[in-house]
């Protein structure tokens, strides 16, 4: 066994935070989505957990992979949380190129110039 | 905990408007760990979900977790590569390819480097397989594990039964070079599938 890093009961807290449900009220959300949170509306009203995606969202953009992961959250959880704060206005996202094309030729070769900057 | 994070380059860049993936797989202890954080520039992130074995999230509310449970784990990092573009790498195990976490993790990736271990290479078959079946393309990195036995690769591909196309290279998944040079492997191939099927249909 390896020890746990999480506090006893998150698994527990993680589903009472999406008031018990568990699919996000939209589906196109990718781990790569990117996430940018509205400056201009309050948090009050917010539970506490979607309050901690909004104050980590605030300084900038990030993934909803990387919001996962720094709130330490499942990525199904964090979804719920992300389409949440979609439908009330907190967060606006960038989508990923769509998943029915992503080996677009060009995209492909800007990765590749990208790679090959960092020799 | 709980906190954000203090670091200023966490964030994206504000001009980044496109996000792609790319996986890191590979059997038990290859080295996808080490690949993944040897290249990002962030941290890397790691995301857990207990699952049951039908592949749903677990609730846990009533304690449920037994062993028809499994912790589905993946690791992840980050590489800006220019001012609009970022690349995430996934890396997770092969065999939860059931999963929901490993659905969304190959839903929209571009393709694949599969890490290999000269040491067991037939573990790697699973894996294979199994993006085979998801038809992501993919290129294979062989780590040179310090002890293990070397082999030509061209022994290697046969042992493997790679199709020809398929990129081989060697790599040491701690050194940023020698990683970056696998990535590129991977991608130059799928560069060059896009053109030919772009030909086919010309
Ligand atoms: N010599 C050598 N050692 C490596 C290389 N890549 C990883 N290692 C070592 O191999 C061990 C396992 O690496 P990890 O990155 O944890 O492997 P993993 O695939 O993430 O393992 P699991 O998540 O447990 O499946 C570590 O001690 C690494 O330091 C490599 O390219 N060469
Ligand atoms: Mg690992």
């Amino acid at each position: 066994m390896t020890p746990r890093r999480r506090p006893e009961g998150r698994l527990v807290r993680s589903y009472v935070v999406t008031d018990g449900r568990a699919h996000p009220t939209r589906n196109t959300l990718d781990l790569v989505t990117l996430l940018i949170a509205a400056t201009d509306l309050p948090l009050t009203g917010l539970n506490p957990e979607k309050r901690r995606v909004m104050e980590l969202c605030r300084p900038g953009a990030l993934s909803l992979a990387e919001v996962a992961g720094h709130l330490q959250l499942p990525v199904s959880v964090t979804k719920v949380l992300v389409a949440d704060l979609m439908d009330s206005g907190h967060i606006v996202t960038r989508a990923p190129i769509p998943a029915a094309r992503p080996s677009d030729a060009r995209i492909l070769q800007e990765v590749l110039d990208g790679l090959r900057a960092r020799l | 905990m709980g906190s954000a994070p203090a670091s200023d380059d966490v964030y994206l860049r504000p001009t980044v408007k496109t996000a792609v993936k790319l996986l890191v797989v590979g059997h038990f202890a290859v080295g996808k760990t080490t690949f993944v954080g040897t290249l990002s520039e962030i941290r890397p992130l790691r995301t857990e979900e207990v699952m049951t074995q039908a592949g749903a999230v677990v609730d846990d509310l009533a304690g449920t977790r037994d062993k028809t449970t499994t912790t589905v784990a993946m690791d992840f990092g980050r590489l800006t590569l220019n001012d609009s573009l970022v690349l995430y790498l996934f890396g997770a195990p092969g065999q939860q390819r059931f999963t929901k976490l490993w659905q969304d993790m190959t839903r929209g990736a571009l393709g694949a480097l599969v890490l290999a271990d000269t040491r067991r290479l037939s573990h790697s078959f699973d894996v294979m397989g199994v993006l085979e079946e998801l038809d992501l393309p993919y290129a294979v990195a062989v780590n040179d594990f310090d002890g293990a036995p070397v082999h030509g690769l061209d022994e290697v591909r046969e042992a493997l039964d790679l199709l020809p196309e398929t990129p081989l290279v060697r790599c040491d998944a701690r050194d940023p070079e020698s990683s970056t040079r696998a990535l590129i492997s991977l991608v130059e191939y799928l560069l060059s599938r896009e053109s030919e099927s772009e030909l086919e249909h010309a």
